[in-house]
């Protein structure tokens, strides 16, 4: 048996912009024996996915290989030319690219190309490889295997893409797998189904694997063993176990730190009695598409949704793709009109529309993308991005102006030096905390934050929420923070409210989130979240898709969750609308259970894996 | 550029500026670059002062035969009526670079600027824009350009139209397609948010970011425009003779070719190099822009 890889002192060389050369992987060694699973995990820029490729015998333009051997099987990866590694690469080696979506021709049936690795290298007939491409459908839990391989890809969700990437990649029985975080892009209740569908044919089929990844508790699901890289160079390398349990290295230790949500949480202030609630949001109704007969658009998106903020406090909401979540700021800021119900400032009722609201209503609420690298105009210095805001809305000019810039880039910890640089020059986290500024610099009541710790990594992004902390206790900011991720929203949010297909499902504080019983929903949500130890996906129960039923899309009336409920009563929940239900700890639900059922649910699957 | 420029004009202190700005700007090229600001800078000169330096009349015949080789009196030779072809070039370039870079960049400038604003305005002016230009596509530039020459009579001012407005519309639909595209980036999102009106959102958040690929569309259609001007003064609708610009210096000689004649060659290189510098120029330019924001 032996070692399936073996890479000793891998460098790699690129060219920055001065034409200098660059050693972006530095002395990089390891071996992964046949049948295990090595993660390679770090921020971006750590030269996990060159090492990646490297396996496979590429380096990203501008790169060069420049030292160092890769051994996979009996191959000698490195001395390979062009014609070899055409044979080595799909049939010898196979690789798991982040986004399916764009890792597969969307005029081609999934089918033509599941098998074509194996066609194209005449390792297997068309009839043998459409068999066992079968086979893997059915092992990777796929729904209908037998048919899905006519779908087209846009004809499947992004989490069975994903899957079917991998059914891709393995139909060549490779000698190596490369995975390149390939559930980033997942919602966490898809995530848990592609991990799950991952690791059963990684082990049943004994393949190696290289797992790319910057989530630790996700490679704590799948690796033996795992490698922390840090600016290309490995800082600390071990068993999955000894690394989450006792690193070693200090930079592993901050990694593990950033990865636990810590409780940011300020004082929640008390709802003010007599002064009404600094956002009011009361059943709207928003979506795309020209309105109806009803009045409602074609593309309803969010559906009578209710929530307030008070003065200082932070509401989150949180959901999966497609609930509506960034919808609802979009709402709030202006920029998409409601169809129905209004939104509230300090009790007076906001103009939906961006024209109709005066420039101080504008100022009073701010929104910040999601993504800094297209919130921030590429060709605009920091200076004008900032000074800008500053001029509009408090009218600053020149040498005023100037000193304000540099006093909220203290404020967001950067130097002031960084006024005169461009957007594009910035990194990732210094393009958010001024993405975060510019907002601040209007001197907003309310800030939306959409998504903003999602696209960084988890030490930036912990930063961030920390600063985010600190701006609230300083300036008494009030945020609504979208995010997809629960474990940041219960940590940082006074209150959260859960959407579902642009219903608002659960709301509640803090504490009513901390603790059973929930909406099913919220519960398969937390359910999800993968926790950072070994073993966690095996204990955690599959759920079984249940068939959807077919009345139950056609009506808007009836409860949105119904198709995935494990707790659905059929004869009631199909039929009639859910009611509100207000639950001893202070948390709304939308459900037709019992808080005694809700809460037997749950505790009922604990005991059960327990 | 600009800011700097009107300053210095104001103040002489101000003057080095200028100075060193354009010296940085020349350091800032490439050689591509270089050569296309050398060969630009070149023509622009010949326009402005080669009348003055042409040996000859435009007009008058001057050689003793007709398609004369290079020659101490004629460097260039001489045209198919025995008239001086160096002094003709000379006279000529004023009409392409005078009349067809101020065609190329009228026809640009105004396609984008329509663009930004159908791009800033929502749905109702921006179908109408489109429509609009759709129609003025569709109608053939030569056509266009006879009727409005049989209208109005042949004159520098009415070719400086015909050519903008045949070749506006292509202008305004590329613009539109990256302004539109543009419109939709959260910062666009950010500063509409914001409550900036829609001149602001147009100038300063979406025209920079597509300005280069603007600048490549302009070096294509300039080149363009120069075919345009002569193929209709080859059908006498262009620059009226003795006047000729390149492109009909070019096509009055072609007749020539077949024995050899050499009066062809000033012309055509004339505007080989003019083309070319054009583009060399343009496509240095954005990374120009990249080398400018390394050094800060």
């Amino acid at each position: 048996m032996g070692d399936q890889v073996l890479v000793e002192g891998l460098r790699v060389t690129a060219r920055d912009d001065q034409g200098r050369s660059v050693t972006i992987v530095k002395d990089v060694s390891f071996s992964v024996p046949k049948g295990e699973v090595l993660a390679l995990i770090g921020e971006s820029g750590s030269g996990k996915t060159t090492i990646a490729l490297a396996l496979m015998g590429y380096a990203r333009a501008g790169c060069r290989i420049a030292g160092g051997t890769i051994q996979v099987g009996e191959t000698d990866v490195l001395s390979l030319d062009a014609d070899q590694l055409t044979t080595y690469r799909g049939a010898t080696v196979a690789y798991v690219a982040q986004s399916a979506a764009a890792a597969f021709n969307p005029s081609k049936t999934i089918m033509d190309q599941v098998v074509e690795p194996a066609t194209i290298h005449g390792l297997l007939t068309r009839k043998a490889a459409e068999a066992k491409a079968v086979e893997l459908f059915h092992a990777l839990a796929l729904p209908d295997p037998e048919h899905i391989g006519r779908r087209y890809p846009h004809q499947v969700s992004g989490g069975q893409l994903q899957r079917l990437m991998a059914a891709m990649a393995l139909i060549t029985d490779p000698a190596l797998v490369i995975l390149d975080e390939p559930t980033t892009a997942l919602d966490v209740t898809t995530q848990i189904e592609a991990l799950r569908a991952f690791k059963k044919v990684v082990r049943d089929r004994g393949a190696t694997a290289v797992y790319v990844s910057h989530d630790l508790a996700v490679v704590a699901q799948m690796a033996d063993r795992i490698i922390v890289l840090k600016n290309g160079e490995m800082r600390e390398a071990g068993a999955t176990e000894q690394v989450l349990h006792a690193p070693k290295d200090v930079y592993t230790q901050t990694l593990m730190a950033a990865a636990r949500p810590q409780v940011r949480g300020v004082a929640a202030p008390e709802p003010g009695g007599v002064l009404p609630p600094l956002l009011e949001v009361r059943d709207l109704t928003a979506g795309y598409g020209r309105p109806g007969a009803d009045g409602l658009p074609r593309i309803p998106v969010l559906r009578d949704v209710d929530l307030r903020i008070e003065r200082g406090a932070t509401l989150g909401v949180i959901g999966e793709s497609g609930s509506g979540k960034s919808t609802l700021a979009r709402v709030v800021a202006g920029l998409l009109p409601a169809a129905r119900g209004s939104v509230l400032l300090n009790g007076q009722v906001l103009p939906p529309t961006l024209a109709a609201r005066t420039r101080d209503q504008l100022r009073r609420i701010q929104i910040v993308f999601q993504n800094a690298d297209t919130a921030l105009n590429p060709g605009h210095s920091v200076e004008r991005i900032l000074g800008r805001p500053l001029e509009l809305y408090h009218g600053l000019k020149g040498e005023a102006r100037d000193r304000r810039v540099a006093e909220l880039l203290d404020l967001i910890r950067l130097p002031a030096a960084l006024a005169g640089r461009r957007a594009g020059e910035l990194s990732g986290g210094q393009k958010q905390r001024i993405n975060l500024a510019r907002a601040l610099a209007a001197e907003p009541d309310l800030i939306l934050c959409d998504e903003v710790t999602s696209a960084l990594d988890t030490v930036v992004a912990a930063a961030i929420l920390d600063l985010m902390a600190e701006l609230r206790r300083e300036l008494g900011v009030s945020f609504m923070f979208i995010s997809h991720d629960i474990s940041t929203v219960r940590a940082i949010c006074d209150d959260i409210a859960v959407l579902y297909a642009g219903r608002k499902v659960e709301t509640g504080n803090r504490a009513a989130f901390q603790s059973p019983p929930f909406h099913p929903y919220t519960d398969l949500l937390i359910a999800s979240v993968p926790e950072m130890r070994r073993g966690w996906l095996e204990e955690t129960p599959a759920r079984e898709a249940r068939s959807p039923i077919a009345s139950a899309s056609n009506s808007d009336q009836i409860c949105g969750f119904l198709d995935r409920c494990p707790l659905r009563v059929a004869g009631v929940c199909d039929v009639t609308a859910p009611p509100r239900v207000r639950l001893a700890q202070g948390a709304e639900v939308l459900c037709h259970r019992s808080e005694a059922d809700l809460a037997a649910a749950r505790l009922g699957r604990s005991a059960g894996t327990a | 550029m600009t800011e700097a420029v009107v300053p210095a004009a104001a103040t002489p202190p101000a003057k080095p500026g200028v100075v060193v700005r354009a010296a940085r700007f020349w350091r800032s090229l490439s050689l591509s670059g270089r050569v296309g600001l050398a060969l630009v800078a070149f023509w622009v000169a010949t326009a402005v002062v080669g009348p003055l330096l042409a040996p000859y009349e435009v007009g008058a015949i001057v050689a003793p035969d007709v398609f004369e080789g290079f020659s101490a009196a004629h460097p260039l030779g001489s045209d198919y009526l025995g008239r001086d072809v160096l002094s003709r070039v000379l006279s000529g370039a004023r009409y392409t670079v005078g009349l067809a870079l101020a065609a190329a960049v009228l026809a640009s400038t105004t396609g984008t600027a329509l663009a930004l604003f159908a791009a800033v305005s929502g749905r109702w002016i921006d179908e109408a824009l489109s429509r609009v230009m759709d129609a003025f596509i569709s109608i053939p530039s030569k056509v266009l350009a006879l009727v409005m020459v049989a209208a109005f009579g042949s004159s520098i001012p009415l070719l400086l139209v015909i050519a903008a407005v045949t070749y506006v519309p292509g202008a305004y639909r590329i613009a539109r397609s990256m302004a539109v595209n543009l419109n939709e980036m959260d910062y666009v999102q950010a500063a509409r948010a914001r409550g900036e009106g829609r001149f602001y959102l147009a100038r300063a958040e979406i025209l920079p970011n597509m300005i280069h690929p603007m600048l490549a569309d302009f070096g294509l259609r300039f080149v363009f425009v120069v075919l345009l001007l002569s193929g209709l003064s080859f059908l006498g609708l262009g620059v009226q003779p003795p006047n000729a610009d390149l492109g009909s210096l070019v096509r009055e000689n072609t007749s020539g070719l077949g024995d050899g004649a050499l009066a062809v060659l000033a012309p055509a290189l004339a505007i080989a190099t003019l083309t070319i510098g054009v583009n060399l120029l343009i496509d240095a330019l954005p990374g120009r822009a990249r080398r400018i924001q390394g050094e800060a």
